[in-house]
C-alpha cells in the first residue's frame, strides 16, 4: 500500500488558491494536498503540478463519485517512484501533462486541471486517448485503482472468501427479489 | 511415493505437460505400470498456497512467459502478448478451469459431413465417433466425479445462477440447470464438497474441484512409477537416424539444460505450446517440424466462439458468491442452421470480481458510460457463451523468429480471425442472453467482447488420413509413431461444449492404447 502523507491541514491562503477546476487537490511546496481528505502526497521526481494533473485525469478516465480522490492518488502514486528511475517514463508523463495542457488551452483557455467541468476535460482526453501517455495511464489505473482492496466494498464486492469459510453459509443463494 | 528415474532411462514415457491431458495420461500409464516422467513447465503449488485474489493469482498461476498475436481479434488490440489465460504450474490449466464437464454431440465429431463445406472453414470429420467415445466419456466422469452423472447430485444453484435460471425459463429455455461439474456437490473421492468459495478460476483452496494436481498425479506418484519434474521447460524433443523420438531437451529448475531419454514422447503443453515445441524441434530429417508432413502442425487454430452478457439489476446479486460456473442453458447447443450459422454454443454463468471485470468488461473502455457499468457492480448476473468456431487453416500457431523467450528460443505467434459463422453466432447468443437478463428485469446489458483464450483447440489435429492433420485417432503423430499428442491440441474441430472431459477422455483411451502396443511392443 503506498504511503500518503497525513498533514494538518494546509493554510486557507492554500485553500483559497486551491478552489480551482481541480476540486480539493492543490499544490503546496512540492505536494500535492487534499485538505478535505487529510493526506497530502510529496513529489520529487515530477513535478508537483504533474502529479495533480494525473490525479484529475484519473478521476476523468475511471470517474466513480463514491470514491475518493485518494484512491486515485494511490493508484497514481507509483509514477512517482518510476519516474525517479526511468528518465523515459519521466518525460512520457511530464511531455504528456504538457500537451494536455496545451490542447486544453487552446481549446478552452484554461489549464487541463483547472477546467471546471468534466465534460470539457473528457473532450481534451478523447483528443489524445491513442497517445501513449494515456494509454499507459489508462493501462496502469484500471488496475491500480481497481485492484484496491479498500474500494472493493464501495462497489459491493467481498474480496477473498475462503478464509471466512466460503459462502455455504453466507447467503451465496440469498437472493429474495426474483 | 514419487519415482526418480534416471535421464538415460530409455523405457519412460516422457509426457510433456501435467493439465488435463498430460496429467491425466500420466497418472493412468502408472497405474497401469508404465514408468512415466511428466515435465512441467511451472511450479509445483499446493492447494492451500491458491491466492483468492484476482490479480495475484494471475502473477502466480497464468502463464505469461512471451507470446505474440496477429490478426483482427480483439484481443490483439487489447491483450497482444497474452493470447491465451492458461495454467503455468503442475496440474496445468485443471487448476483454475470452472468445472465444466460436457460430452460432445454426435454430429460435433462429424463437422464436415453435417455442416458441408463452409467456404473458409477447413472442416473434417473426427476419425472417431461418439459412440466409440462413449464407454471413454463414462470413465472420465466417474473419475472427476462429475455432477449428475454416477448418481452424484447436482450443485446449489447461488444468486447468479438463480437469475440465470429465471431469466432463461421465461424465455422459454427447458434445458437448464445447475449442469454437469467436475466439483463436488457431496464428499467423493477423498475430497470434500463446495463451500462456495467463488475464485474457481484461481485454484480451487478447498480441493472440491477435480484436477490433475490434487485428484489424479497423487495416486499416480503413488504407485512409484510416475515422477514429475516442476519448472523443467522443454526446449526439443530429438529423434534418431530411423526417425524414431528418443528423447526431449529441458532446462532445468537450476537452469541447466538436461536430456531426458524416452520410449515414448507425448506432447501435452496445451494448443499454443504444443505446435511450438514441434515446430521448434525441426531437424534435417523433419526440416518443415516434427510430425508436420501434412502442413498442419499450428494451423486451425480453434479458441471458441465466445463472449459473455452481463445484466445489472436494480437490487444486488452478489453473482460472485459461490461458484463460478453455477448453471447452464444447453437449448442452443444444437445445430440449426435456421439461426443463421452452423452449430450452436452453451450459456453459463460466470463472474468475475472487481479487479477483472474492470479489464475485460470493454477492454480499453473509460469515461462515464464504462464506471456506470462498474458501479453497478453489486447488481450485476453474468453469462459466458462457449460454441463451435469453424477451424481455418490461416488461424495458427506460428515460430515468431524475431521474438525470443527467456531461453532464446521462437516464441509463438497466435494469429486469429473470425469466421463469418462465428460472427453470426456471437450475434445471435449476444441477443439471447441479453434476452434472458431483460425478461428479469434488467436495466442494461453488456456484450462483452471475448476474453484472452482459454479454451486452444485444434492446432495437431487428428485425422484419419495423413494428409489431413497430425495424429490418428489414438493422438498418434501420422509421421512418428512414438510420437503422441495428449491435449487439446488433437481435437479435429472444437465442438460447443466447454473441452477438458473430452480431453480427459481421450487420454484414458490413449492411454490404453498405448499400453496395448508397448505390450505388443510395436513402439
Amino acid at each position: 500500500m503506498p504511503t500518503l502523507i497525513d498533514r494538518r491541514g494546509p493554510s486557507r491562503r492554500a485553500v483559497l488558491a486551491g478552489l480551482g477546476a481541480a476540486g480539493a487537490l492543490m499544490v503546496s511546496g512540492a505536494a500535492v494536498l487534499n485538505p478535505r481528505e487529510a493526506w497530502g502526497l510529496e513529489v520529487t521526481a515530477l513535478k508537483p503540478e504533474t502529479m495533480r494533473t494525473l490525479i484529475v485525469m484519473a478521476r476523468d478516465v475511471y470517474p466513480h463519485d463514491r470514491i475518493p480522490d485518494r484512491f486515485y492518488a494511490i493508484a497514481m502514486k507509483p509514477y512517482e517512484a518510476d519516474a525517479a528511475k526511468d528518465p523515459a517514463l519521466k518525460a512520457l508523463v511530464e511531455d504528456g501533462v504538457v500537451t494536455l495542457d496545451t490542447l486544453s488551452k487552446a481549446k478552452y483557455g484554461a489549464a487541463y486541471a483547472d477546467l471546471g467541468w468534466e465534460d470539457q476535460r473528457v473532450a481534451v482526453l478523447r483528443e489524445i486517448e491513442d497517445s501513449a501517455f494515456f494509454q499507459k495511464v489508462r493501462g496502469g489505473l484500471v488496475v491500480g485503482l481497481y485492484n484496491q482492496e479498500e474500494v472493493w466494498p464501495i462497489f459491493g464486492y467481498e474480496g477473498a472468501s475462503a478464509d471466512k469459510g466460503g459462502y455455504i453459509d453466507r447467503g451465496f443463494n440469498d437472493i429474495a427479489w426474483l | 511415493m514419487s519415482a526418480p528415474f534416471d535421464l538415460n532411462d530409455d523405457s519412460v514415457v516422457v509426457i510433456v505437460g501435467s493439465g488435463a491431458g498430460g496429467g491425466t495420461l500420466g497418472t493412468e500409464l502408472a497405474l497401469k505400470g508404465i514408468k512415466v516422467v511428466i515435465l512441467e513447465a511451472g511450479q509445483r503449488h499446493n492447494m492451500e498456497d491458491f491466492v483468492n485474489n484476482e490479480w495475484e493469482s494471475f502473477s502466480q498461476l497464468a502463464w505469461t512467459d512471451m507470446r505474440t498475436t496477429s490478426g483482427s481479434w480483439r484481443v490483439h488490440k487489447n491483450f497482444p502478448n497474452l493470447p491465451a489465460w492458461i495454467v503455468k504450474a503442475v496440474g496445468g490449466s485443471s487448476v483454475h478451469w470452472a468445472g465444466a464437464s460436457l460430452r460432445f454431440q454426435e454430429h460435433e465429431f462429424k463437422t464436415r459431413t453435417t455442416y458441408g463445406d463452409i467456404d473458409g472453414a477447413n472442416l473434417l470429420d473426427w476419425p472417431i465417433t461418439l459412440a466409440e467415445l462413449e464407454p471413454w466419456y463414462a470413465k472420465a466422469e466417474d473419475r472427476m466425479g462429475v455432477t449428475r452423472t454416477n448418481g452424484i447430485p447436482g450443485l446449489p444453484g447461488n444468486n447468479n445462477f438463480k437469475v440465470f435460471e429465471a431469466g432463461a425459463k421465461k424465455i422459454g429455455y427447458q434445458e437448464v440447470s445447475t449442469g454437469r461439474m467436475a466439483i463436488n456437490s457431496e464428499p467423493r473421492a477423498d475430497r470434500g464438497s463446495c463451500q462456495q468459495i467463488g475464485f474457481c478460476f484461481q485454484g480451487c483452496k478447498s480441493g472440491a474441484k477435480w484436477s490433475t494436481l490434487i485428484a489424479e498425479i497423487p495416486r499416480g506418484e503413488a504407485t512409484g512409477n510416475l515422477e514429475v519434474r516442476p519448472q523443467s521447460m522443454v526446449q526439443k524433443i530429438e529423434h534418431d537416424a530411423s526417425g524414431k523420438v528418443t528423447g526431449v531437451v529441458y532446462v532445468d529448475k537450476d537452469g541447466k539444460t538436461q536430456r531426458q531419454k524416452a520410449r515414448i514422447v507425448a506432447v501435452a503443453g496445451n494448443s499454443i505450446e504444443s505446435p511450438r515445441l514441434l515446430l521448434n524441434s525441426a531437424s534435417n530429417m523433419f526440416p518443415d517440424g516434427l510430425a508436420n508432413s501434412s502442413g498442419q502442425v499450428g494451423r486451425n487454430y480453434m479458441r471458441h466462439m465466445t463472449g459473455s452478457v452481463y445484466g445489472i439489476f436494480e437490487k444486488p446479486v452478489h453473482m460472485y458468491r459461490g461458484t463460478t460456473m453455477a448453471g447452464i442453458v444447453r437449448d442452443e447447443a444444437r445445430n440449426d442452421t435456421k439461426r443463421g450459422f452452423a452449430g450452436g454454443y452453451e450459456m453459463e454463468t460466470l463472474s468475475l470480481g472487481v479487479p477483472f471485470m474492470a479489464a475485460f468488461l470493454d477492454p480499453g473502455g473509460w469515461g462515464r458510460s464504462f464506471t456506470s457499468a462498474m458501479d453497478g457492480y453489486v447488481n450485476m448476473a453474468g453469462l459466458w457463451i462457449v460454441g463451435e468456431d469453424m477451424p481455418q487453416e490461416t488461424n495458427r500457431v506460428t515460430l515468431n523468429t524475431d521474438v525470443k523467450d527467456q531461453y532464446g528460443l521462437p516464441v509463438a505467434n497466435v494469429h486469429f480471425d473470425d469466421h463469418p459463422n462465428d460472427v453470426a453466432m456471437r450475434n445471435h447468443a449476444y441477443s439471447r442472453g441479453a434476452a434472458i437478463y431483460d425478461s428479469v428485469g434488467a436495466v442494461r446489458t453488456f456484450p462483452t467482447p471475448p476474453y484472452p483464450s482459454t479454451h486452444n483447440l485444434g492446432t495437431n489435429r487428428m485425422s484419419e488420413k495423413a494428409r489431413d492433420g497430425v495424429v490418428n485417432k489414438h493422438g498418434q503423430t501420422h509421421d512418428i509413431p512414438n510420437l503422441f499428442i495428449s491435449d487439446g491440441s488433437q481435437f479435429t474441430t472444437g465442438g460447443a461444449e466447454n473441452p477438458t472431459l473430452t480431453i480427459v477422455a481421450l487420454a484414458l483411451r490413449q492411454a490404453d492404447f498405448i499400453a496395448g502396443e508397448m505390450s505388443r511392443k510395436t513402439i
